[in-house]
């Protein structure tokens, strides 16, 4: 993307590859990409945005039923739809789409191949097959036991097998993941190390595979418990099932900051400030990220106190740290980028001049902010072992992965998703008007809505719960009259991001299916469905190096060549430090315990 | 120092390990000065603080714990509301809450300052303690029995909501505790509400 770098592009594909493998060149990146790795791309993408709209869908039902004043669904239906929601989001919205960024980015950067077209199609066969068997028995009311399953609650056995089934093709493209970047070195593909963004990806599918073996060893014994064949002891079940069930957020946040790092290059030509911390970050995430199972067992009996703390810090917060130098790297790049581009004046004028116009910046820049400000800071402190009573159980801790996941991680997917229209499935990206302000429309909402749940969980308001005006409960319980308020607002912020979601499914339906041919493109020339980083490609200076010496030189001060971003952290500090000792105060009112 | 400015899609050429600008270590440094205090602040509280997770935790069979629920209601049973019985234990004492679906059993009489061993556990499936609107909350597994040493700091009639979803009666399942102040002669219960 620089003009600093030898193109990747020039490189080239190998000759010895199988016959019948057919490329196209890249118009915009001049990057050799493989036919079928993009109709993998394609495939996942797609079936990953059809579970995103039930997902959605059920999410609507949820809110409206979650509001007391209007508490549409009857209690059967509202359980069965949350767990729809959770397995259709978590787990099949997001995967999917995560296989999509696996084969693009081991294919698409390094100008190679998919090593194993029939495995890779194997594999997404499996997942849609277990996807639709454990979807038809959750409609079916066969599986009432939400997105946990939480043993003894008992589902029919084909759910389990129907889990096992697309984790093993999700498995599978994990084996292709890395099959791809062994071939594209062996073919020699592009020279040097790996690109950052590929880096990430690899440290997501490495994540994958722990977290996917975890899963193993939790669904094929309760796929035979359920069968009747073996006993499975519930703690033991909550203490390997949440090593796949946050292990895989983790997988998300890897992913996600793979993510910022290609938008913030696209876009706005963001540069790797340092290729050694980034990484070494990355590195951190894989060393001890697999430990934050511990984050939903610290009120649980089964662990004692040395284990909880050792494992709900990731080992003294290491994998904290390494979110808390993404969240550093990632924008400082962006601002050197800009920088480098000439936004040189004050502290702010690589934002103010930044293309706020386009869908894939916005989504970034919120993606980043809401994950940081909201999601990390509540997930850090939550996640605290004292700190966890009371928190646990509470709309607390819907409202902190909210945060995370769907501000942060399904904000940046969609946010990728605009460039990937273009440049994968070769379309304008369709109503254009609403693309630009589709990502403002679902961060204002879930911003509402992630606080709000987080206020309503301060009172003690339960997750996962039919009704908190307890009608058909043996003894009343009066919720603070703030708490109506709270749940209003949670709806607001639920329906506002559900509305940017729907529009979001529009355009990429609309884009996909019926959408309008690329055509040509004229660089400098800004054209209706397609991003500003395609028409105005943020290239570097042929001096950019020079630039890059002087903004780390003297001139520039102890702020160094990111002042913007150095203020902005220390204010997340301020606001990580304020939240977290306000929550032990918080705790030193209650009951004694221990 | 440096040389090949690119971006997060390009391959870096040759050695990347390069050193970082001054800016960047020292948030490298503060950040991980910050995680040292997050650390630092659990085993703080466990030496200091009044409210800790810990427990007396042990195995238990779901049908002897309940057992030992209904020897302990027969024990030190004062009164009942809507068929359950409500218990008074002496301060210092073991007290057993035994979680079923879709019932807490036995409501409890506690005095406040005093100290208790709330025993913890469930004859089913998980279920989740939470006091309202005091907004404490555990974990309640089949088979686990969880002590915990609670100390009551405010007296009146509080709640206990299961917040984990237990089955299709979860709403419904709510449980009552109450605390007198300490001087009070032996109680007469009032209602529950409703």
């Amino acid at each position: 993307m620089t003009t600093a770098t030898v193109p990747a592009g020039s490189v080239g594909p190998a000759t010895d590859v199988p016959p019948g493998t057919r490329f196209r060149t890249c118009e915009f990146t001049g990057r050799s990409l493989h036919d079928t790795a993009m109709s993998l791309t394609r495939a996942n993408a797609v079936v990953s945005v059809v579970a995103l709209l039930i997902g959605a869908i059920a999410a609507v039902l949820i809110v409206l039923t979650r509001w007391q004043a209007v508490h549409l669904l009857p209690a059967v239906w509202f359980y069965r739809i949350l767990g729809v929601h959770g397995m259709s989001m978590l787990i099949f919205f997001i995967i999917f789409f995560e296989m999509a960024v696996l084969h693009f980015c081991s294919t698409a950067l390094l100008n190679a191949r998919c090593s194993a077209p029939k495995t890779s199609w194997l594999a997404f066969g499996l997942m849609a097959a277990g996807a639709l068997t454990v979807e038809g028995l959750m409609w079916a009311g066969k599986a009432d036991v939400l997105f946990t399953s939480y043993v003894p609650l008992r589902a029919h056995p084909m759910f389990y097998l129907g889990v096992i089934v697309f984790a093993v093709g999700a498995l599978l493209v994990c084996g292709v993941f890395f099959a791809n970047l062994v071939v594209a070195k062996r073919e020699r593909t592009y020279v040097g190390s790996m690109p950052l963004v590929v880096y990430g990806a690899m440290t997501a599918a490495i994540i994958a595979v722990i977290t996917l073996v975890h899963g193993a060893m939790i669904y094929i014994p309760t796929f035979l418990w359920s069968l009747g064949y073996m006993n499975v002891d519930p703690q033991v079940y909550r203490l390997l099932w949440w090593a796949l069930g946050h292990s895989s957020q983790q997988i998300n946040v890897a992913a996600m900051v793979a993510i910022w790092y290609m938008l913030g290059a696209l876009t706005i030509g963001a540069v790797v400030l340092n290729e050694k911390i980034s990484r070494s970050a990355f590195v951190l995430y894989i060393l001890f990220i697999s430990m934050a199972s511990a984050h939903h067992l610290l009120v649980d009996p089964g662990m004692g106190t040395a284990w909880k703390i050792t494992n709900t810090s990731y080992f003294m917060y290491m994998a904290v740290l390494a979110s808390m130098l993404h969240g550093f790297t990632v924008p400082a790049g962006m601002e050197l980028g800009m920088r480098l581009r000439g936004f040189t004046n004050g502290m702010f004028e690589w934002l103010r001049k930044a293309p706020w116009g386009d869908p894939g910046f916005s989504s970034l820049v919120l993606s980043v902010v809401v994950f940081g400000f909201v999601g990390g800071i509540t997930g850090v402190t939550i996640g605290t072992e004292q700190i966890n009573i009371i928190v646990h159980n509470t709309l607390r801790s819907p409202g902190h992965f909210h945060a995370t996941v769907v501000s942060g991680t399904a904000m940046a997917f969609m946010g990728v998703t605009y460039y990937l229209l273009p440049l994968v499935f070769q379309r304008k990206v369709a109503f254009w008007k609403l693309a630009k302000i589709q990502p403002y429309i679902f961060a204002t909402g879930m911003f509402i809505f992630t606080i709000s749940m987080t206020f309503a969980g301060s009172f003690g308001v339960p997750r996962r719960h039919w009704d908190i005006s307890f009608t058909q409960a043996p003894f009343d319980v009066q919720f603070n009259p703030a708490v109506d308020v709270l749940l209003a607002l949670v709806a607001l912020g639920g329906l506002t991001a559900a509305t940017g979601a729907f529009i979001f499914i529009a355009i990429a339906v609309k884009s996909v299916f019926f959408g309008e041919p690329l055509g040509r493109v004229t660089p400098q020339v800004a054209m209706v469905g397609v991003p500003q980083g395609l028409t105005h490609p943020p290239q570097h200076a042929p001096d950019v190096n020079a630039r890059w010496e002087e903004l780390h030189g003297p001139k520039m001060g102890w702020m160094g060549p990111a002042p913007g971003t150095l203020v902005l952290v220390f204010v997340f500090l301020g606001a990580f430090m304020l939240y977290f000792f306000v929550n032990w105060k918080v705790l030193s009112f209650v009951w004694r315990i221990g | 120092m440096h040389i090949d400015t690119h971006t997060g899609l390009d391959s870096p050429k040759g050695n990347w390990w390069k050193p970082a600008h001054k800016a960047e270590k020292t948030w490298v440094v503060i950040a991980f000065a910050w995680c040292m205090v997050l650390f630092a602040m659990m085993p703080l509280w466990h030496w200091k603080g009044g409210q800790n997770p810990s427990g007396i935790r042990r195995r238990t069979n779901p049908a002897q714990f309940y057992q030992r629920t209904l020897e302990f209601t027969k024990q030190y049973k004062v009164g009942e509301d809507r068929g359950m019985p409500i218990v008074a234990p002496p301060p210092g004492s073991d007290v057993y809450l035994t979680a079923l679906s879709f019932q807490w059993t036995p409501i409890l009489r506690l005095q406040r300052g005093k100290e208790y061993i709330l025993h913890l556990s469930s004859l089913d499936v998980n279920h989740g303690f939470s006091l309202y609107p005091i907004n404490v909350n555990f974990q309640v597994v089949p088979g686990y029995d969880y002590g915990l040493r609670v100390t009551p700091n405010s007296s009146g009639d509080f709640r206990i909501i299961c917040n984990e979803f237990c089955g299709i009666g979860h709403h419904t399942m709510v449980g009552r505790v109450i605390v007198d102040e300490p001087t009070a002669a032996p109680p007469s219960t009032p209602g529950g509400g409703q």
